[in-house]
């Protein structure tokens, strides 16, 4: 195919917009974080009051977030929480679309919607409903298991995260369930008459067939719950007031909300969210990157 | 980076550019077609049962508190319905604060309702140019945009908001919409699907009738791309909708609140007001109303798009 001129103009003109809009919102405050992160704001006069500067700092914000224990923790914190919630996440959406794939017509539709009801709430909204269910004196779950002897803590020191992880479950395990069911929906039906011919039983089927087939849509959960858990941010903001066991850097962006809103410290907070981006495409070019080579491996 | 994406391009073609091929109501016909032993059913359909109650306990309890005073509302069983005035509540909750509550409901339908719409077509325009022109850095250009997907959002709001405040565009309705209106996955979406779905002898004959460029685009391409399409604002509305920490950082004024901001302020100010506390319930309550329903109906536009996004992808 030969590339005319009016060709090649019309290309630009429909990239174009989107381009410049993504360098604006994506690129640029990139490299803004990038540069403010590299600088300080020095005060003086008594008590910091003379007014303040701006001076280049090289890389003082980032080992004093890197030294900063209670941000270490929280980067330790959800690297420990994704290590437990990914896996969950997946699982449990492979599990909860196979059950369906496995089950007879006629629940199927009311199933598959009532598992992806809870994306259509908003997670603050997800957050302060299950805050509600976990506070004692409102809680029914308390209520129902203190009658059965049980005395559940869910937000002490111990126990919140898992509550936390519970409401991450609660909101996407539906919506990353669909892109699995949608992945196991185009599978050749004729590979499932090949099979039941070689005489695999169910168990066989799954992990022969449709296991390898919905590969994709499991390397594309995953990557979006790896960069979704390291965002935790509106969870522990919400379950806060309830909870003594959050801290106000209880996750990496937590942290830097805090050092923006709270203490003003713009330049830690900028490498502070410099630090979480970097981690978050580290792990999930990684991720690709092992799940890529496997690939071409077979 | 491409190639783990898109794991299988050598066989592209495997499943038709048709979006999930409408298959028989029916359903049944997948897996094994030996009706699987009586006891296995058992053990499916309950589990199946048991993961919905998980999913819809909580919907429920919100349901019955938001019927409840706020004396009820701590002091009796959660799940049971006592002295219910649902409607008593959402009086309240609409004309709490000269009706600040709508106000909150209009300004998330404006930044999703509008938000959506322009991604979707900036994302048509730029997925179409890199799926069916040739031009130099293509390549290189689209794995950028690939790269922005791996972007945590909560990252960029931080210094968009310090670059937005010398701007003077923090705390408008811009400083929320303007970040909205980019969405990297939609473009990956919409080079998948136009790659596909599109054919290029159709674009050869629009041409050779005459037509520019432009009115192929319009005219022709939409039209086939119109299932991603709907995919594509699905996806940007929800995120849009249920977006915190942008409108967080970006907003301090209570009139340019989205509705996710506007109930969490309530709910902070609640062991000052108890009275808050059953308005955040009811107001939570009827704002997962709709979208709820929206994404009940809807849920075939979730599939199909999200079909073509990974087995193509």
């Amino acid at each position: 195919m030969t590339v005319s001129r009016t060709e090649r103009r019309a290309a630009a003109g429909f990239l174009l917009p989107f381009v410049v809009l993504f360098g604006a919102f994506f690129v640029l405050p990139i490299g803004y974080a990038i540069y403010r992160s590299l600088l300080t704001t020095k005060r003086s006069g008594p008590l910091g009051l003379g007014g303040s500067r701006t001076v280049f700092a090289g890389a003082a914000n980032y080992v004093a977030a890197l030294t900063d224990e209670a941000f270490v923790d929280s980067v330790v914190r959800v690297l420990g929480f994704a290590l437990i919630q990914v896996p969950l996440m997946i699982g449990l959406a492979t599990t909860m679309a196979l059950l369906l794939d496995a089950a007879s017509a006629r629940g199927v539709r009311f199933f598959r919607s009532s598992y992806f009801l809870p994306y259509g709430v908003p997670g603050v909204i997800a957050s302060v409903l299950w805050g509600f269910l976990y506070a004692p004196g409102v809680s029914p779950i308390i209520d129902l298991l203190d009658a059965v002897g049980i005395h559940a803590n869910f937000l002490g020191s111990s126990t919140v995260l898992f509550s936390i992880a519970n409401i991450v479950t609660w909101e996407f395990a539906g919506y990353n369930m669909l892109v699995v069911v949608a992945q196991l929906k185009a599978i050749d039906q004729d590979l499932y008459e090949a099979a039941e011919i070689d005489g695999a039983n169910a168990y066989q089927v799954i992990r022969s067939v449709k296991l390898p087939l919905i590969r994709p849509a499991l390397v594309l959960t995953t990557v979006f719950t790896i960069i979704g858990t390291l965002q935790l941010f509106a969870e522990p903001l919400v379950l806060r007031p309830i909870s003594t066991a959050i801290n106000t850097s209880y996750t990496p962006n937590l942290a830097a909300y805090t050092q923006a809103f709270v203490n003003n410290n713009y330049s830690l907070a900028a490498a502070q969210s410099v630090i979480l981006a970097a981690a978050a495409c580290v792990l999930s070019f990684g991720f690709l990157h092992l799940v890529g080579r496997k690939e071409t491996d077979r | 980076m491409n190639t783990a994406v898109q794991p299988r391009t050598e066989e592209p073609v495997a499943a038709a550019p048709s979006v999930v091929p409408p298959k028989p109501a029916d359903g049944r016909r997948r897996g094994s077609a030996r009706r699987p032993p009586l006891r296995w059913r058992i053990v499916v359909v309950g589990l199946l049962t048991t993961l919905a109650l998980y999913f819809l306990l909580p919907v429920y309890w919100l349901a019955v508190a938001a019927t409840k005073s706020t004396g009820d509302l701590f002091g009796t069983f959660g799940l049971r319905l006592v002295r219910p005035h649902l409607f008593e509540n959402l009086r309240l909750v609409l004309t709490h604060d000269h009706g600040i509550y709508l106000r909150w409901a209009l300004n998330s339908v404006l930044y999703a309702g509008v938000g959506a719409a322009v991604a979707t077509f900036l994302a048509a325009m730029a997925g179409y140019a890199l799926a069916k022109y040739e031009f130099r850095y293509r390549e290189s250009i689209f794995n950028v945009i690939l790269a922005g997907v791996l972007i945590p959002g909560t990252a960029l709001a931080l210094p968009l908001f310090l670059l937005f405040s010398r701007l003077g565009l923090a705390n408008t309705y811009l400083a929320v919409l303007l970040p909205s209106i980019v969405s990297p996955f939609g473009v990956y979406l919409c080079r998948i699907y136009a790659a596909t779905a599109v054919p290029d002898d159709l674009i050869e004959a629009g041409r050779i009738d005459g037509a520019g460029e432009l009115k192929i685009f319009v005219t022709l391409v939409l039209r086939i791309m119109a299932p991603a399409l709907v995919t594509i604002f699905l996806f940007q509305f929800v995120g849009i909708w249920n977006n915190y920490f942008l409108p967080l950082v970006m907003l301090n004024d209570p009139k340019l609140y989205p509705i996710t901001l506007g109930l969490t302020s309530w709910q902070s100010f609640a062991d000052r007001q108890p009275e808050l506390y059953q308005l955040t319930v009811g107001g939570a309550f009827l704002s997962v109303l709709p979208l709820m329903v929206a994404i009940l109906v809807l849920q075939r536009f979730w599939r199909s798009g999200l079909t073509q996004g990974s087995v193509k992808g």
